[in-house]
């Protein structure tokens, strides 16, 4: 198991090709109270960059892009129903969506949890 | 996701109550030049909630206060020159009332919406911070030779909820007799303040006019109470949203008219007929729009799906095709009524509530009922 992060604020845990994708603990802060998330489509085909999810906060709506190419396998339906989830555990019980990863060995531009709390500051 | 980068903006001005929000930990946003309270650590909605069951606390010094004091001495003569800019009787608003009004333009336009008390001797005005300079100006031009215009330094907040008057009552126990819109002087914790028993939540509450220097120490004596809870500006929205209440520069402006904006009841009979009938500007566009009926209108929507729908989003009568019909002014998620909730403006012809209109929300329309205001029933203190 695997645990990188993007500068667009999102995780990966990758264990083997598949790679459990949310956003993270300093995202959903900065968001706040989330009221509305969308999901893509199990099956969907994601581009690198693609817009993959919806998150919606009281004030705004925000992209969740797709941190590498790959196939969509799995959602967290949980979340749809009940968006504080997010709020709550970003990082575990709010997790997005499943992706089988197109090629392990190409994941450029993700960073190790030291150099995305750099970032972060 | 895009998170926008801290930036650093320069002057913004900060309320007497700045460092309170600080040390309760909110988080600050730009709002009309001032750095205001977002939210606190609790967050939107369970500021938003809290006000609805409890009290909430809400900064609103950023608003403008501005006295005006008839130069003759008479108030007849003050109201009669105020009236030359809003179409509400000034005349007829009795010592410790206030009224809600706005000023037009000559096309019948909005040019911001206030309060008006009368306090006996002069008027207070409480204007939108985003506006109060153009006010102050207009003001100025208007009422020179009639009115001496001032804008006071004091610090505005507002205590919103079913608990309000229990709380305030503590502090100063005959603010229990005021009713909705009545205005007086109250003594909380040795200060003299003005309070009105007002708000814009749709919720009893009061709005309270106090001295910079006490602000904090008065806001601190709210706090104490278990009831009480500060709530920032995204509360603020959410619940003037629910309660169908009009933001200035979203749902109303210099486009928009008060009878399309649905505030024809703010104008009174004694401005509409009579020798007091208009003169105020934009009265003969307004006033023929209140018999004709106008031709946009703005209506309560209901997003019939889970999407929140936003302000900008276009609104179609079909579900494909078409050019937009309207458009959503404000909207969002309704904490208390746990699901979005939008207004904005449509056609005459499909203003009737039940009307099934799209909303185009990234690429798709989604379908919203006009519904009808408000979204949470008014709670005011009426007699």
């Amino acid at each position: 198991m695997l645990l990188r992060f993007t500068e667009d604020h999102e995780w990966l845990k990758i264990d083997g090709d598949v790679a459990t994708v949310g956003i993270t603990a300093y995202a959903a802060e900065q968001l706040g109270d989330l009221v509305f998330v969308q999901l893509p489509e199990i099956g969907t085909t994601l581009d690198k960059g693609d817009e993959a999810a919806v998150v919606e906060s009281v004030k705004a709506a925000s992209d969740v892009y797709a941190p590498a190419a790959g196939e969509v396998v799995g959602i967290n339906e949980e979340i749809v129903n009940d968006p504080s989830i997010v709020n709550a555990n970003p990082e575990s019980s709010g997790w997005f969506y499943k992706l089988k990863l197109t090629d392990v060995k190409s994941l450029g531009g993700l960073m190790d949890e030291a150099a995305y709390k750099e970032l972060i500051g | 996701m895009s998170i926008d980068a801290k930036t650093s903006v320069p002057a913004l001005q900060r309320t007497p109550l700045h460092a309170l929000h600080l040390a309760l930990g909110a988080r600050m946003a730009p709002f009309a030049g001032y750095d205001m309270p977002l939210n606190y650590p609790a967050g939107v909605l369970k500021e938003h909630r809290h006000t609805r069951v409890a009290a909430g606390l809400f900064d609103v010094s950023h608003m403008g206060q501005i006295v005006l004091r008839p130069k003759s001495g008479a108030m007849a003569d003050a109201a009669r020159a105020i009236e030359r800019l809003v179409p509400a009787d000034i005349l007829g608003l009795a010592p410790g009332r206030q009224r809600y009004t706005f000023f037009t333009n000559g096309n019948g336009g909005i040019l911001d919406d206030l309060m008006v008390s009368n306090r006996s001797d002069h008027y207070l005005l409480v204007v939108n911070a985003a506006r109060k300079a153009q006010d102050l100006a207009l003001l100025q031009d208007g009422l020179e030779g009639d009115c001496n215009v001032e804008q006071l330094d004091r610090a505005l907040i507002a205590l919103q909820g079913p608990k309000a008057e229990s709380v305030l009552a503590r502090l100063a126990s005959d603010c229990v007799g005021m009713q909705f819109m009545d205005v007086r002087e109250l003594t909380i914790l040795g200060t003299e303040c003005i309070a009105a028993r007002s708000g814009y939540t749709g919720e009893d509450g009061f709005e309270i006019s106090l001295p910079a220097d006490v602000a904090r120490e008065i806001a601190e004596g709210l706090l104490e109470n278990p009831d009480v809870a500060p709530a920032g500006l995204a509360a603020r929205d959410t619940l003037r949203l629910e309660a169908g209440l009009c933001l200035y520069g979203a749902d109303i402006d210099t486009a928009t008219t008060p009878t399309m904006a649905g505030l024809s009841w703010a104008i009174p009979a004694v401005r509409r007929q009579g020798p007091r009938a208009g003169g105020f500007p934009g009265a003969r566009i307004i006033l023929d729009e209140l018999d004709r009926g106008p031709a946009t209108r703005r209506v309560a929507l209901a997003p019939e799906t889970r999407t929140p729908v936003r302000a900008g989003a276009p609104l179609f009568a079909e579900e494909t095709g078409g050019a937009p019909a309207g458009h959503v002014t404000s909207g969002g998620f309704g904490p208390s009524v746990d699901r979005p909730i939008a207004m904005g403006y449509v056609p005459a012809g499909l203003s009737a509530p039940g009307t099934v209109l799209f909303a185009e929300v990234r690429g798709k329309r989604l379908p919203v009922a006009v519904a009808t205001f408000p979204f949470v029933e008014h709670r005011y203190k009426r007699a």
